[in-house]
Formats: C-alpha cells, structure tokens, sequence
C-alpha cells in the first residue's frame, strides 16, 4: 500500500552508495571531479539546432558517450532521445557503483524540466509541415514523456518502481533527491534511485534567450557585473539507502545526505524576492531537518545562475541565514564551468558536493573576476584544498521553487 | 490502520466539459449520457478532431484579474478555479499562519503555450515572446495558484500519467502527518490542444480528448469532519507497466491490494471510456465487480491527469451523497495501474 503508510522507528541515516554523473565537463566522476576542481568552463557555440539568429549562441554542450550495455534492446536504445540517453549514462554509473541487484520493490525519483523536448519539437515540425506523413510520429510521442525515460531506467536494471517525476522547474534535481532522502528516512523505501536529467533543446534555449537571461558574455556567477547565465545540459543519479543496510553489504560510501528543506517563493514567476525570503526558508528548513547550524557548514554549492537578481538574492538569502558566521563560509557556483543544468541542476551539484567533500577540495567559480560587494561570505575563486565537514547545495527554480540540501563527509 | 494516519477530504473543486464548478459535473454525471462534442481545426486536415473542450465560464471568475493570472493560459485557470472550489473558506486561514502545500498534477502541462511558443522559435527566434516562455514551464499553474493565495510552504509539481493524480494524494497525506503542512491541495489538469488530441489518436482513433481540473483539499484534523465526512482509507502501490507485468496483470494487481477492504453499499469509480481496446485491462480486473459503478470518462470524455481527479471528486461526492465508500481506479495510458478507497467517516 502506497497509504497508509508503513510504521517507522527512529529514522536511519541515509547515504550515497553510488553516483552518476555526465556534463559537459565529462561523462564520469573522474572526469567531471577533475574539471570542477579546476573550474575548466565547458562552453561552446550551440551545434544541436541552428542557433544563428538567437542573440547567444553558446551553451555547455556535452559529448554523449555510447551507451552502455543494459537489459534495453538495439531497437529501444534507438528510440531514445538526448534526455533519456543521459538519464541512462548517470544510472548505468550510479547501478553499478551501488552494487544493487534488480527488485520488484526500488522507488525512482526523478526530476526534470523537459523531459524528452527535442522529441516533442520534432513531432510539431512534422506535425505542421508534413501533417499527412506519420512516420515516426508514435514513437515520439511514447519517447517525449517523462515516465517513459524513468521506465527505461527501471526496465535496463530489472526494477519495478514506483516512478515519481518532480517537474519543479530548476530546483527538480534537487527535490527529487530530498524525496528519495523523505522516503528512506520514513522507512516507506529500502533504496531509492534519484536524480535528475535535462538536454539543452531549441525551445528551452529560445525561451531563456527571448528573457535575456543568458549571458551575452561568459556566465560569471557573484560578478558584479555578471549579466546572464550559461545553460548546460546533463544527468546526475545517486543510490540512496540506509546506513545500516550499505554497511550490511560492505558497500563503498560516497557520503550521507542529512538535510532537505523546500520553500515556495510567491514573489515572481520568473524573479525571486529580493531579500531571498524562500532561499532562507529553504536553508533554514534544511538545517533543521540536519540539526545543524549554519557555522557547521563548510561549503555552499549555491544556486549561482549569474543573473542578476538571482545572484544578489541569493546573496542576501545566505548573508541572513549564516549572519555572524558567514565570513566563514565558502560559497561558489559550479555553473560558471557547466551552465545552468535546469532540472538536472540540483542533482548534479549535489554530486559536486560529495566530491568536494570526499576528496576535500573547493570548486572555484573560475570566472569571477570582480565579486558582488553585497556578499558577506567568502567567494571561491581559485581550486582550493580544504577541511569541510558538511557542504550545502541550493537549487531555485521559476515559478519560486526553492529547495536545499545538505550532505556530510564520509571518513 | 493507525488513528494517526487518519487524512480527511475536506473540499473538493471541478472544472469540465460540463461547466466550471460541482453542480455542473454533478449534473452531467446524474444525467449519463455523453457530453456533445465540439470540431477542433487541426493544421493541415481538412477534418477537424472531435473533442470535448471546457466552455468559457458563464461569469468572468474575479481571480482572473489578478496580477499574475491575467496572461495565463488555460491550464493554470483551470487548476486556480478547481482549487479555490475545493479550500473554499480556508482561504481565509492563510492570512493567519496557516501553512497551505500544493501538489499539481499534470501528463501534458502547458501546451497552448508551449506550441505557440515554439512556433515563435521556428519563426524568428529575436521576436519569441518573453511573457509565453514562463507560462510554458510545468510548475507555473502551482506558482500562480501559490502566488493567489499567499502560501509560501511547500509545492510540488509531479508529471506521469493520470495515475499521477493518486501519488499525488498520497503525496499531501504523508506531508499532513509530517506536520510540514496544516492543509494540502492536489490538483489534476490538463488543457486542450490540437498537438495532444492529434498524439493521443495516433494510439486510439476513436478518442475525445478532452479538458479541465479537478482539486482535493486533505487536512488531518478531527475538525475536517464537518466539512465532509469523508475519508481517505487506502491508495494501493502504483503497478508498473513493464515485460513481467503488462497493462492487464498491473490492473489485476491494484485491484486485487484493494480487495481486503471490500464491503457493501459501495461504488466503483472506473476510467472507462466506451472504447473496448482502451477499457479491456480494467474490465477484466473489475470483471467481478457486482455493486455500483460510474465511468465519468463515458461522459465527460478523456482528459487524462484531469480525468483522474474528476474519478477523485466524484468517489468522494458518492460518499458524501449515499455510499459507505467509493473506489476509484486508474489504470493509466503509458505508466501505471493504481487505485484508491475513500470512506464515510462513521464505518472507519
């Protein structure tokens, strides 16, 4: 029974026993680890539509790698589009690194924003241009929906689900994450699969094009004179379970989550408040959820887009929520290498974060070249080792979605 | 069950192809028999599609001349209608604290605007309008509909076929017992497209698409039982469709969870359409179903996410009106088999 809901104890604590990731800085961890450490930015002119008339045409495109070997036939593998190929790279890595055997019972979460758009565009095109001619229209339809690429992954590893999609805008990784955490910690899920996926797709950049919110320059996020953000495209997939069953199994520990908070920011559909009102919400629900206080947080992988008014809200968010103690708190954003990954944004940076803590060094934000004056915290420019204990992630999305999670180092 | 894990429906809102509000689809649903339908010109067919589109309300609802909803595209009135339906006075509470969640639920989302956007795209990119593309997002109905109201706590928006909708409820009921939330609403829309009509018939030729919302507003207080008197008693695991259990054998598995609960004076709340390929999964896990039945579906034709919450609305109306409990059933287009129990309070 989905409800009511299964009787619970103390609630377990709950860690990462494998991880996913593929940007356009790499398709691994070793890969990616590497380019975050160094803050390499992974922009480049647009190759996947026809970008001449946009007034950007870059964006962190990544390089697909073949796919992996997985129960999904030739014939199902050809159907897929960007998204779901992505999606499949990050699980294939995050399976295997688990150690996880096929189950009828294994919760997905998953968030994203799009979903499989470019097969949703494609069908359109066909759809008004040739509207007599059928060919291919189907599959485009089956392969364009979310569940679908949720399926795939349950059907390349032998698992029955539930499936659940978070289509909360930018903040969809990051909340399908802090689910799977909700679903541990209430015992109603022994292991869950979660994560998020998003390709870079020619309506999706048209739309952040047409508000100007991409950059015209480089994404140089806490400048003060940033003027837009980057979008990137990618997947990042954790495996979560409780402590107790990882350690049963001897499995590799790549961190713990401890925190999830998610707050509603009513402002704006497309502006947060400027003071950062639901930020601070989000952090503090957060905390909370940890039993932490903000001076025990080392790192913030922040929300960062490089616009204005997200940077200096979040800016004022995280000034508020750490007060005396933000001198001490480094703060940088990852998408001044990878842009701005939409729904896979929060996953994928929460994978930023247990390399940061795992392997104890500071992603810089490689492009700041002249930090917002309006941020009380440190900002990190240069690759950086560092002793960090508990790291921070934010994800904010359009339509005031906000959500934050907290990960802890695993010694 | 726990008597801590008592949810309770509290207010419930429609919006469909038989009118904006309850009384309309309490009408069309007492009368039976299939609403007329409407052509839909679809781009370079001289036959249009056949569908069952929502009518323009008969007074322009005064929520429209909000800030943020004067631009919006269907969806996001019809979910924004169906919700203040449903929390009717407890709108009032959230000037007092009141911590209000949101979850929406939706299989197609934003595609009024979505094509027209993308067309824009094709067209001349420099001229694409900046005021479409938000609305064009999954989540902006549940931030217009937070933005109305004032709420501030938590808001999901989950996408997947309409057994979504019952996630969905399962969903607010585990934020409720969380204490992360006083109150919660849970929301199915889907608007009407040339783009989804022509899709879906590319899977049965014979459907009526069609459109609307419908919203349930759960509490858990004892106070909630005045408002209805019904409760929410079980939602069964969503059956996935995959290789080792088809579309047929997850029907008979959600049904078969939700056989132990069986008493009489009971209604089954079913999603059948009148279509036989589309209904013969769920006949047969129902084929020994003996007691009342109602198919919204038959009358108010196939508005997917939509449709799942009018099941919803009208298990929990039949409650209300003369059953111990209603079953809905939702065996889903491309996803999931899933099924729910609501109970008269007075045989918990």
């Amino acid at each position: 029974m989905l409800f009511p809901f299964r009787h619970t104890g103390v609630p377990p604590r709950v860690v990462v026993t494998g991880a996913g990731i593929i940007t356009a800085l790499g398709s691994d961890w070793k890969q990616n680890a590497l380019g975050f450490r160094s803050g390499r930015v992974a922009t480049r002119p647009v190759t996947l539509f026809d970008a001449s008339r946009q007034r950007v045409k870059v964006a962190a495109e990544l390089d697909l790698p073949p796919l992996p070997q997985t129960r999904l036939s030739d014939q199902h593998l050809a159907r897929m589009d960007r998204a779901a190929r992505m999606l499949l790279v990050a699980a294939d890595q995050a399976w295997k690194q688990s150690g996880w055997e096929p189950s009828e019972h294994l919760p997905i979460v998953l968030g994203t924003t799009s979903g499989g758009m470019s097969l949703g565009e494609a069908y359109f095109r066909q759809a008004t241009q040739s509207p007599h001619n059928h060919q291919h229209q189907a599959k485009r339809v089956v392969h364009y929906q979310a569940q679908q690429q949720a399926l795939n992954v349950c059907e390349a590893f032998g698992f029955h689900g539930p499936i659940t999609i978070i289509a909360n805008a930018c903040a969809s990784g990051a909340n399908a994450i802090g689910h799977a955490f909700e679903l541990i910690r209430r015992g109603e899920a022994e292991r869950v699969l979660a994560g998020g996926y998003d390709a870079i797709s020619q309506l999706v950049f048209g739309g952040f094009d047409s508000l100007q919110a991409l950059s015209p320059t480089q994404c140089r996020p806490f400048d003060a004179h940033r003027d837009g953000l980057a979008l990137g495209e990618g997947a990042a997939v954790l495996t979560l379970e409780p402590l107790e069953s990882a350690s049963r199994r001897n499995a590799t520990i790549l961190g713990e989550v401890v925190g999830y908070g998610a707050a509603t920011d009513a402002h704006h559909l497309t502006q947060p408040h400027p003071n950062g009102d639901a930020a601070l919400a989000s952090m503090s629900a957060a905390c909370a959820s940890a039993q932490l206080s903000p001076d025990q947080i080392g790192y913030i992988n922040a929300h960062g887009t490089g616009t204005p008014l997200n940077d200096s809200a979040e800016a004022a968010a995280i000034n508020r929520w750490a007060g005396a103690n933000a001198a001490q708190i480094q703060v940088s954003s990852t998408k001044s290498s990878i842009g701005h990954l939409l729904g896979a944004a929060g996953s994928v940076e929460a994978v930023v974060c247990l390399m940061a803590l795992q392997e104890q060094w500071l992603p810089p934000t490689s492009t700041l070249q002249t930090p917002e004056p309006a941020c009380a915290f440190p900002l990190v420019k240069q690759p950086t080792d560092a002793r960090i204990e508990y790291a921070l992630t934010n994800s904010f999305g359009f339509g005031g979605a906000n959500a934050t999670l907290i990960l802890r180092r695993w010694n | 069950m726990s008597a801590t894990q008592e949810i309770f429906v509290c207010g419930k809102g429609v919006v469909s192809p038989a009118g904006w509000g309850l009384d309309a689809f309490r009408n069309a649903l007492q009368n039976g028999q299939p609403l007329t339908t409407k052509a839909l010109p679809r781009p370079g067919w001289e036959k249009p599609l056949c569908v069952r589109q929502t009518p323009p309300p008969a007074t322009r609802p005064a929520f429209i001349a909000h800030a943020r909803l004067r631009r919006t595209s269907p969806i996001a009135q019809y979910v924004v209608a169906a919700a203040l339906e449903a929390l009717g006075p407890d709108a009032q509470l959230l000037q007092k604290g009141f911590r209000l969640g949101i979850v929406y639920c939706a299989m197609s989302g934003c595609v009024n605007y979505s094509r027209r956007f993308y067309d824009e795209v094709l067209k001349d990119p420099s001229t694409a309008s900046p005021l479409v593309f938000p609305e064009t997002v999954f989540n902006s109905p549940a931030s217009h509909l937070a933005a109305l109201l004032g709420t501030t706590s938590i808001n999901y928006t989950i996408v997947g076929d309409p057994g979504t909708f019952l996630q969905g409820l399962a969903l607010a009921a585990d934020w409720l017992l969380q204490e992360r939330v006083d109150g919660c609403l849970v929301v199915g829309a889907e608007e009407m497209d040339w783009l989804t009509s022509d899709a879906a018939r590319r899977f049965l030729r014979s459907i009526v698409v069609s459109d609307g919302a419908g919203a349930l507003y759960l509490k858990r207080d004892r106070e909630s039982f005045s408002a209805t008197g019904v409760k929410l008693e079980a939602i069964t695991d969503p059956q996935l469709f995959h290789h080792h259990c088809p579309r047929s054998e997850a029907a008979r598995r959600a049904r078969a969870e939700l056989q132990t609960f069986m008493g009489q004076n009971e209604l089954l709340v079913d999603g059948l359409l009148d279509v036989a390929s589309a209904d013969r999964d769920e006949l047969n896990a129902w084929s020994d179903w003996n007691q009342s039945r109602l198919s919204p579906k038959r009358i108010l034709g196939e508005g997917f996410m939509a449709a799942a919450a009018w099941q919803c609305v009208a298990a929990v109306d039949a409650v209300e009106q003369k059953f111990d409990a209603a079953n809905v059933s939702v065996v889903g287009c491309n996803q999931q088999a899933i099924a729910a129990r609501f109970i008269r309070k007075s045989i918990s």
